[in-house]
């Protein structure tokens, strides 16, 4: 069967590899059989093997090395750039995320490919799936050129197990000097929390310009929390600094793509559903019995979102 | 310190927008064409830097000859000249394509430094600063949310979930902003009169020496095959909460498994 080569990424907190991997290894096998690459500091590839094995590869191919991450993106393009022509694979898969897409991107001119991002299906035949113009357009696409690289959205496909022997196979590491252009000085985790990250996550409760206050937005995280979900903001919400850009859910902030989001005292601008059209069930609160958020709404509640979300927390916790 | 600021005209996100039935692309004739709106910030950034440290801001974009209202919006911000590359051949290139005709063009221009926004509105792939690292040759420093030159050094912090990473590079590099990074500002009543006088310098693919078969639908590293509106939702339930609307709200939920 092809080698199809799947690039692991690596759960930034530490702990192992991020679902998306998991993910891409599962859509990986349409076109034939997965083998993951592991492109990180030494010591990295022991700890995540046997969850790649599980999930399908067959060959784990360890590429440690200080460097790849001392610098951005280049070398781990590099790297993944050599072993696409000593293997020529069917297919490289690769976790979307803006690192993926950059290794994806360089990965397609070191080798002539061409290259589809953030798609949401990979048939068997190499077509894939993607939504375009904030969701409301389904695109089937093809790579014409090369070896295809694609880029798997987060959440766009459940993560099956399917054991495989997941043989380690060390690849010798050498980093050219053009690849070492951009060092990395520092990484400065400014907000921790316990709760899911925003891409990965099943649930996600957003708020927005409705919640009227940052000291508010607890009422969203009480239900986040209740529920075990991330939390969003629109951008009106950001704009009227309730909560920090880096939960920005739209057009010019994260697409989510969750089992369920909820969307409390949003309106439903382009902006924001651009972030949000995706998901499966979409639940929405607010006063405004013609926000268009009601639109895209499987569930609306018409009312004040200060009455309604914290006894709907409260009935949640109570069920638990 | 010479910038070069990359340009996308869009359709505005704002709007409906619609994909051509005739070949799969982009419908941007009929669209309401506006500049990307996360260029509006790497335009700013190119003069915050160019006004500290002097130089000039060259505005470059790709595009249909529409494109020049995208230039002239640029120019109007306080950017000194540009560069419009036109050519019916490119209509229908894909990411990889454009990263090529924008690579030439960069190739006569003197630069230090390359802004451009991270992602556009239309295709939202976030590529352009990686594909262009890679066929230059220089550091990419993407996804800034705050942007310091000093010493010929550029430094940045890319904006990552919850955080960021420093990280710097020799010059000239190119950088790729975020609508974080500052605020805009608008075009003043004396720079539209100024944008009118500015030189905007049109170039063919022949002048840029690319080979117009490289690029173009029939050339495209990728193929759109079909495209169809999404399915509408079917109706979705709506209450009116009359003090029972979280009961309703978590029997949904319990009804679709989710508690």
């Amino acid at each position: 069967m092809a080698e199809v080569l799947v690039l692991a990424e690596l759960n930034p907190a530490g702990g192992g590899v991020r679902k998306t991997t998991l993910e891409a290894l599962t859509a990986a096998r349409a076109l034939g059989e997965p083998s993951a690459v592991v492109i990180a500091a030494p010591g990295t590839a022991a700890g995540i093997k046997d969850a790649l094995a599980e999930y399908g590869a067959a060959t784990v191919y360890v590429a440690e090395a200080a460097e790849v991450d001392e610098f951005l993106v280049a070398p781990k393009a590099e790297v993944l750039a050599q072993l696409v022509q000593e293997k020529s694979p069917a297919a490289v898969v690769i976790p979307s995320s803006p690192e993926g897409k950059e290794i994806a991107a360089r990965l397609a001119i070191k080798v002539g490919s061409g290259f589809l991002t953030d798609v949401t299906e990979i048939a068997a035949d190499g077509t894939a799936t993607q939504v375009a113009f904030a969701g409301s357009v389904i695109v089937h696409s093809k790579v014409t050129a090369g070896t295809p690289i694609y880029t798997l959205r987060g959440n766009s496909v459940t993560p099956e197990p399917a054991p495989a022997a997941g043989a380690e196979q060390a690849v010798s590491v050498s980093i050219s000097d053009a690849a070492k252009g951009a060092k990395v000085t520092d990484r400065v985790v400014e907000q921790k929390s316990s709760r899911p990250e925003l891409t990965e996550a099943a649930i996600v409760v957003s708020g927005g310009r409705g919640v009227a206050s940052a000291e508010n937005f607890s009422i969203i995280e009480g239900l986040a929390d209740s529920l075990g979900a991330a939390v969003g903001a629109s951008r009106a919400a950001v704009d009227s600094g309730f909560y920090p850009h880096s939960f920005q859910v739209g057009q010019t902030g994260k697409t989510v793509s969750p089992q369920l989001y909820v969307a409390v005292g949003i309106s439903g601008a382009i902006q924001h559903r651009a972030g949000m059209q995706t998901s499966k069930t979409i639940v929405a609160i607010n006063k405004d019995p013609e926000a268009p958020i009601f639109e895209l709404a499987d569930f609306g509640v018409i009312g004040d979102l200060n009455a309604v979300v914290p006894a709907a927390t409260e009935l949640i916790t109570a069920r638990k | 310190m010479n910038i070069v600021v990359l340009v996308k005209q869009v359709p505005d996100s704002g709007s409906e927008r619609k994909m051509d039935p005739a070949d799969n692309t982009v419908a941007r004739a009929a669209a309401d064409n506006v500049v990307n709106e996360i260029d509006e910030y790497a335009i700013e950034e190119a003069l915050v830097v160019k006004e500290a440290q002097g130089g000039e801001v060259t505005v470059l974009t790709v595009g249909p000859d529409s494109a020049t209202d995208a230039i002239r919006k640029a120019l109007s911000m306080g950017a000194d000249k540009a560069v419009h590359v036109s050519d019916e051949a490119i209509k229908g290139s894909d990411a990889v394509q454009v990263s090529a005709v924008l690579a030439a063009a960069l190739g006569q221009l003197e630069y230090d430094l390359i802004i451009c926004g991270a992602e556009a509105t239309d295709s939202q792939m976030s590529v352009m600063p990686a594909l262009l690292a890679e066929r230059l040759g220089l550091p990419q420093l993407s996804g800034a949310r705050k942007l310091t030159v000093d010493g010929g050094v550029a430094r940045i912090e890319r904006q990552t979930d919850g955080g960021y990473w420093a990280v710097e590079a020799p010059l000239p590099a190119i950088v790729s902003t975020w609508d974080t990074i500052n605020e805009p500002r608008y075009p003043s009543f004396k720079g539209i009169m100024a944008a009118k006088k500015k030189p905007v310098e049109t170039k063919s693919l022949a002048d840029l020496g690319v080979d117009a078969s490289t690029v173009g639908l029939a050339s495209a590293t990728t193929q759109v095959l079909d495209f169809a509106g999404r399915p509408p939702k079917g109706e979705g339930v709506k209450v009116t909460d009359e003090g029972d609307g979280a009961q309703k709200f978590v029997d949904f939920l319990a009804g679709q498994k989710i508690v």
